[in-house]
């Protein structure tokens, strides 16, 4: 039991991280290895109902509690990063309608993403614009009720199975952050994805690249008004980061936990190693880093769910201390595995290789380390 | 889970407090030329914090650990001194009290140190004893009513300024052979030794305590006999939840000095100041989140070993990297003695050692993932 959560949050958990051991566990390496994208794992989120987590009820979802969902994400990362990623994303593709979305737009797009009916995707980098999005190329031109887009994106999670994705482009290309305006396009609008292979980690999930060659859609898809894209982005991204985070919590505590068996089984010099303090000491750091960062990752999805206005410096640390977590301790648990952690025939180097993606996506840690010194540097506490 | 932690009538008190009473004398505790931590514990008695874990019938706030770790995080703040002394009082030095004191016991010593008329001390480690406070050596024999202690403690915080030391001694072999007691500081053959010249905490006496032949009335057993290192695992349980709030308002002092300098600084462009002020804030952040989670454990009555453990380490690791960060964020100044950012270096290594090495919380910690 953990007193931070309550009787509905541990049961969603209990019951998460049952369904992950039992069903999602003995298909992590196959979906690492194949590198396809696991439609199984999202049929078995769908028969249970885990899309309906990042939804409020009045669409279709659960509790839409930021804290339940996150517990859920962590329980399936520890057993499978790529498998947690689709509940991340999903959410992630919601939020922009759920932030900023018309009545109409909301009760149109968001049951079937809470159903899992229908996936989502939450297209914002492109190639030349990663840390930096204001610097974004696409445009949406205005032609009467119709917007045309014309651009391309890259990294896009999910950009190749979705469904609803919601769309950065600038209306005002004279502007950086001001000419930016969201859009969603869904699954009518034709558009070329093309899937990005060989990446390091989180092999099955799917990450495309988005060309859209004047792309028509109805100006009612606009998400907001004109010019509010980059604020919509940035809010949805306070929103989502601690969904990363619990994901590279849930890889680390999957490392921590492997290698704790692991050290209590494997004997050298006549005993098991768990007897040794040089082992003892980096489980005790990996478990009190581990810790920290679940403490982040609570304190920062309680904040989303009671509204607070510091959600943004929250969730950025929570981010970047989880991301940093999940890559040292998974590195730390390839090391107490030896040559056995190195192989692909335990887990431990692919939550290694799952952990670094992490660091990167949904703001790297470089800027999550920008968006902290800011506020600091803004305000005194 | 609440994001509302202290009550806002307690959190007042405690801001107020230290504004009044530890911020104006927090230099002179840094130089260790302050007032001696009998008069820290009674102006905190002066303003209903010396007691504020004890129940409102003995005279304590009748806290929680919540506002304990608020007010202990709020003074470390501003003084790392002031901070342990107030810790030490309240959490080691009454606590083993709350839990294992009898009602004869309580009513004759909490209502003082909830008052802040009593300063109080816990005397565990030895000269010889220290990670392994087991191999203790004092020892405590029953002569008729009383017991008679003989032997030595060291490194006692408020030692020679406590009115009641809480006193392991050995009354039979191994952990099992150890009794706790209640020693006032008034009986004959108690006798404290110079406070230690420290590397810093310079405004908290700590000091070894001789322990010539004392009568120890049976009526000041704490607990029966046996059971002393029970007690005293218990009192560090919850003790190093107090340390770990230490370390976090050492760590956030420091970062407060480190953002003043920045800020003067002006610096337009944030990459070399920023990168560092935000690893601050992120590690001290969580170490204040691992701090409350301890204490809400404690609050709920759930065994805290590990959970204490976790924030002891993580806190105290996070306030030597952060004070250290701050150093260099607040060079040249930083150089010297008195500097806030340097004071807090020298106060911060401390909290590493005390309440158990952090060597010990890694045992702790890993005992517990390890041996199921």
């Amino acid at each position: 039991m953990d007193i931070r959560l309550n009787d509905e949050q541990t049961m969603i958990r209990d019951a998460v991280r049952d369904i992950a051991r039992e069903r999602i566990a003995p298909r992590a390496a196959d979906i690492d290895r194949s590198g396809e994208f696991p439609w199984d794992v999202v049929d078995l989120f769908r028969k249970h109902d885990l899309f309906a987590l990042p939804f409020p009820p009045e669409y279709g979802g659960l509790s839409g509690s930021a804290l339940t969902l996150d517990v859920a994400i962590e329980e399936v990362a520890k057993v499978c990063a790529t498998s947690a990623l689709i509940l991340v994303v999903q959410g992630l593709g919601g939020y922009p309608l759920m932030i900023a979305g018309s009545e109409e737009q909301k009760a149109r797009l968001l049951p079937d993403l809470a159903s899992g009916a229908k996936l989502s995707a939450y297209a914002l980098s492109e190639p030349g614009a990663g840390s930096d999005p204001a610097g974004m190329q696409t445009r949406a031109e205005r032609h009467g009720d119709e917007y045309v887009i014309t651009g391309s994106k890259i990294w896009i999670t999910a950009g190749g199975v979705a469904d609803t994705i919601t769309v950065f482009a600038k209306t005002d290309p004279n502007e950086r952050a001001k000419g930016v305006s969201a859009f969603v396009l869904e699954d009518a609008q034709h558009f070329t994805a093309n899937t990005i292979h060989g990446k390091l980690g989180i092999r099955g999930s799917n990450t495309a690249e988005l060309h859209f060659d004047e792309v028509v859609i109805p100006a009612a898809n606009r998400i907001g008004d004109e010019g509010d894209g980059f604020r919509i982005a940035m809010k949805v991204l306070d929103r989502s980061r601690p969904g990363v985070a619990a994901q590279a919590l849930g890889i680390a505590q999957g490392a921590l936990d492997y290698a704790v068996g692991y050290a209590k089984e494997r004997k050298q010099f006549g005993k098991a190693i768990a007897e040794f303090q040089g082992i003892q000491f980096m489980v005790a750091d990996m478990e009190a880093q581990t810790a920290a960062a679940r403490a982040m990752v609570y304190w920062a999805s309680q904040l989303i769910d009671d509204k607070s206005p510091d959600v943004g410096h929250f969730a950025a640390i929570a981010k970047l201390l989880a991301a940093d977590t999940a890559m040292k301790v998974t590195t730390d648990a390839v090391q107490i595995l030896g040559g056995y952690g190195y192989v692909n025939e335990y887990p431990v180097e692919r939550m290694m290789r799952d952990a670094k993606i992490t660091q990167i996506y949904e703001g790297t840690s470089q800027i999550q380390r920008v968006v902290i010194a800011r506020d600091l540097l803004r305000n005194e506490r | 889970m609440s994001t509302e932690l202290v009550d806002v009538a307690v959190g007042a008190r405690i801001a107020a407090f230290v504004q009044d009473a530890i911020t104006p004398i927090a230099p002179a505790m840094a130089r260790g030329d302050g007032p001696s931590p009998k008069r820290i514990v009674e102006a905190a008695g002066e303003a209903g914090l010396a007691g504020i874990l004890t129940p409102e019938v003995y005279g304590g706030a009748g806290g929680t650990h919540a506002d304990f770790i608020e007010f202990i995080e709020t003074v470390a703040r501003v003084d790392a001194s002031c901070a342990v002394i107030l810790d030490v009082h309240l959490s080691v030095g009454t606590e083993p009290l709350l839990v294992f004191g009898n009602d004869d016991q309580k009513s004759r010593y909490l209502r003082r140190l909830a008052r802040g008329e009593w300063l109080g001390a816990f005397a565990l480690t030895e000269a010889a004893g220290g990670s392994d406070a087991v191999s203790m050596q004092t020892r405590a024999v029953r002569d008729g009513d009383d017991y008679v202690l003989d032997g030595a403690k060291a490194f006692i915080t408020s030692a020679g300024d406590a009115d009641l030391y809480i006193v392991m001694a050995r009354t039979g072999e191994g952990a099992h052979g150890i009794t706790a007691f209640l020693v006032e500081s008034a009986w004959p053959g108690v006798r404290a030794g110079t406070p230690l010249s420290k590397m810093g905490l310079h405004g908290s006496w700590t000091g070894e305590l001789m322990l010539d032949r004392v009568r120890v009335p049976a009526s000041n057993r704490l607990g029966d006999e046996g059971v002393g290192f029970t007690v005293a695992m218990s009192a560090l349980d919850s003790g190093r939840v107090g340390i770990s709030a230490q370390a976090v308002g050492i760590a956030q002092g420091s970062l407060d000095a480190a953002l003043a300098a920045s800020r003067r600084r002006a610096v337009a462009e944030l990459d070399v100041d920023g990168t560092a002020l935000a690893d601050m804030e992120v590690r001290t952040t969580a170490a204040r989140h691992l701090t409350r989670y301890a204490a809400a454990l404690v609050d709920a009555g759930q065994r805290v070993t590990l959970d204490a453990a976790i924030a002891k380490l993580y806190s105290t690791d996070t306030c030597v990297a952060v004070s250290q960060a701050a150093v260099d964020l607040c060079a040249p100044e930083s150089a010297a003695d008195d500097h806030p950012a340097a004071v807090r270096l020298r106060d911060a290594k401390a909290c590493q050692i005390y309440e158990g090495t952090n060597q010990i919380q890694r045992v702790v910690i890993a005992r517990n993932l390890l041996n199921d």
